[in-house]
């Protein structure tokens, strides 16, 4: 029956427009090649995680990306181009956008201006109207006020609204991060270990706010993680890479039954 | 030290104070976004005292109007041409050497300092000009045990406008979307451009304000000691980065304080001791400033970023 519904899911995803695809990618640092040999696709409105042991240059091809490196060969292509090597600020500007395993935070800042902030560049912003609190200024603050509360809302944040972001737990800064990233309106969202920190009632949460993001907003999700529970819970295609290679792409049902992956994991038998 | 004199040096030492504060803002705003230290700060109110003294001199001897309109143009001339200097500094000194080492920018303001002064040198000559004294009067001045306690209408001036301006800029960076931009920027530069805040215009923004209030400090001060030369920004620029060091950089009540107690700490220093020793004095509270706290009074400690 399972395999029914694998074909069903497959075939459907051959189908739908690519988000995003990576071509041979490759990182090299001086004469040490982080990752090597990397293609995939990411369909839209899928969610995509990039699973293996630690080292095995996950965040590399994040930061390739998001604009953080420079990768030494391969294409990187969204929305028709080649955005290999294109600064990271200006792949937000497209739609790009990522959280960092160790969370950035305004951590002097309050949770919703947190979140105010992120929306800087969607307000037309004038130096002097702020001074004399001009009614347009109002009324565009008032607005971005209340996406910021829609945004608390959702990842459950409300309460903890004035207090500075450096102060909350791990998880709700977690949490905050993320509102941050989907308040700027992304396509493509980089999720670098959502789970890590959390606590197995705050992991399950994720996936409901994980799949949330993708069925209200419409967003493409792209995430690394070392949580195997959260990964193959929500996962539509799972890349497994090792020694900054590819070794196994697919669903989670022929990931988890792949002997190469079962063997990264465990370690090989013995022979 | 009795009490009438006491008074009297507490109106000095806070009206030289709130000057070293207008300037220290500059210095902890540029700091607290960029992480360097504008050593051409103190050429830039050197600048505001001059355009302010040319359009004293332009404006007064072609109609003769009264001594607030002079006072009023002076400084809004100031302030609209030394804007321009500060945001022309940074534009054309700075910009260009942003991601290199952090040594490279502050060689580049010592020397734009150097070339400012020496601009205004050879344009205005190094001589002394004096200032028409616009501003006469006493806001108050009675006698007491014996001892004469005044605050000329100059010295009042300054305390009413420093105050204004800086309640004005706390106001401004607490509460208005530029403010949070600021702030978000010194926190963490590189998120907020990856927010989609345009950090240029951020630091452009920061480089304005703090030209701005130089300029208001440059015209008030030679409106109240009545001469100005180029150097004059060269050593209100080293007590004012002073200032914002005690009050810990980057942080802008701190600046405030800490110019007040620089101030405070100088005029009571020459009132007890001859007047040479005031400068020892204040550096002197430098040194054990940073001994006792490096982060300054108000500043946070340096918080390793990753």
């Amino acid at each position: 029956m399972i395999t029914a519904d694998e074909t069903i899911l497959t075939s459907a995803r051959e189908n739908r427009p690519t988000m995003l695809s990576v071509h041979n990618l490759q990182m090299r640092f001086g004469g040490l090649s982080a990752v090597d040999g990397i293609n995939f696709h990411v369909k839209e409105k899928e969610i995509f995680a990039i699973i293996g042991p630690n080292g095995a240059g996950k965040t590399t091809v994040f930061n390739c990306i998001s604009g953080f490196y420079k990768p030494s060969k391969g294409e990187i292509v969204y929305g028709g181009n080649d955005i290999a090597g294109q600064p990271s600020h200006k792949l937000a500007r497209k739609g790009i956008v990522r959280t960092f395993q160790n969370v950035r935070l305004f951590r002097n800042m309050t949770v919703v201006e947190n979140l105010l902030v992120a929306q800087h560049a969607q307000l037309n912003t004038n130096l002097l109207s702020g001074l004399f609190n001009t009614s347009r200024y109002r009324v565009s603050e008032q607005a971005a006020l209340s996406r910021a509360t829609f945004w608390l809302n959702k990842v459950r944040l409300r309460d903890v609204a004035n207090r500075e972001a450096g102060n909350l737990s791990y998880g709700q800064q977690r949490r905050l991060e993320i509102a941050r990233c989907m308040i700027t309106h992304p396509k493509l969202l980089l999720l670098d270990e959502p789970a890590a920190g959390l606590n197995p009632q705050e992991t399950v949460a994720l996936d409901v706010l994980i799949r949330d993001l993708r069925e209200t907003c419409g967003v493409t999700i792209l995430l690394i993680e070392h949580d195997m529970r959260l990964v193959m819970e929500i996962s539509d295609c799972i890349l497994v890479m090792e020694y900054g290679q590819p070794i196994a792409e697919g669903t989670p049902e022929e990931v988890k039954n792949n002997p190469r992956v079962i063997q990264a994991y465990l370690g090989a038998a013995d022979e | 030290m009795d009490f009438p004199q006491f008074l009297q040096q507490l109106i000095n030492g806070l009206s030289l104070g709130a000057i070293y504060a207008l300037i220290a803002i500059g210095y902890t705003m540029v700091y607290g976004i960029i992480g360097m230290i504008n050593f051409a700060h103190g050429e830039i109110y050197m600048i505001g005292a001059y355009i302010g003294l040319i359009t004293i001199t332009a404006i007064g001897t072609m109609f003769g109007c009264p001594a607030w309109l002079l006072i009023v143009s002076a400084l809004a001339m100031a302030i609209l041409v030394t804007c321009c200097y500060g945001w022309a500094v940074e534009r054309f000194a700075y910009r260009p050497l942003r991601g290199s080492p952090r040594l490279v920018p502050l060689i580049s303001a010592i020397g734009m300092s150097i070339f400012l002064q020496n601009y205004i040198a050879v344009l205005q000559t190094t001589r002394d000009l004096s200032v028409p004294e616009l501003i006469t009067g006493h806001l108050f001045s009675f006698t007491m045990d014996g001892f004469n306690v005044s605050m000329s209408n100059s010295r009042a001036l300054i305390l009413i406008v420093t105050i204004a301006l800086m309640a004005t800029v706390t106001i401004y960076i607490r509460s208005t979307r530029m403010g949070r931009a600021c702030r978000a920027c010194s926190q963490d530069i590189r998120m907020a451009g990856l927010l989609g805040i345009d950090v240029n215009k951020v630091i452009s923004f920061t480089f304005i304000v703090g030209a701005f209030l130089a300029a208001v400090g440059g015209v008030l001060i030679g409106l109240s000691i009545n001469k100005i030369n180029p150097f004059i920004g060269f050593v209100a620029g080293i007590k004012a980065f002073t200032a914002a060091v005690i009050g810990g950089i980057g942080s802008i009540p701190g600046a405030m304080l800490g110019g007040a107690l620089l101030g405070l700490i100088e005029t009571f220093a020459s009132a007890f001791l001859p007047t040479e020793y005031k400068d020892i004095v204040a550096f002197s509270l430098l040194i054990l400033i940073l001994l006792i706290r490096p982060s300054g009074l108000l500043g946070r400690p340096e918080v390793e970023k990753v």
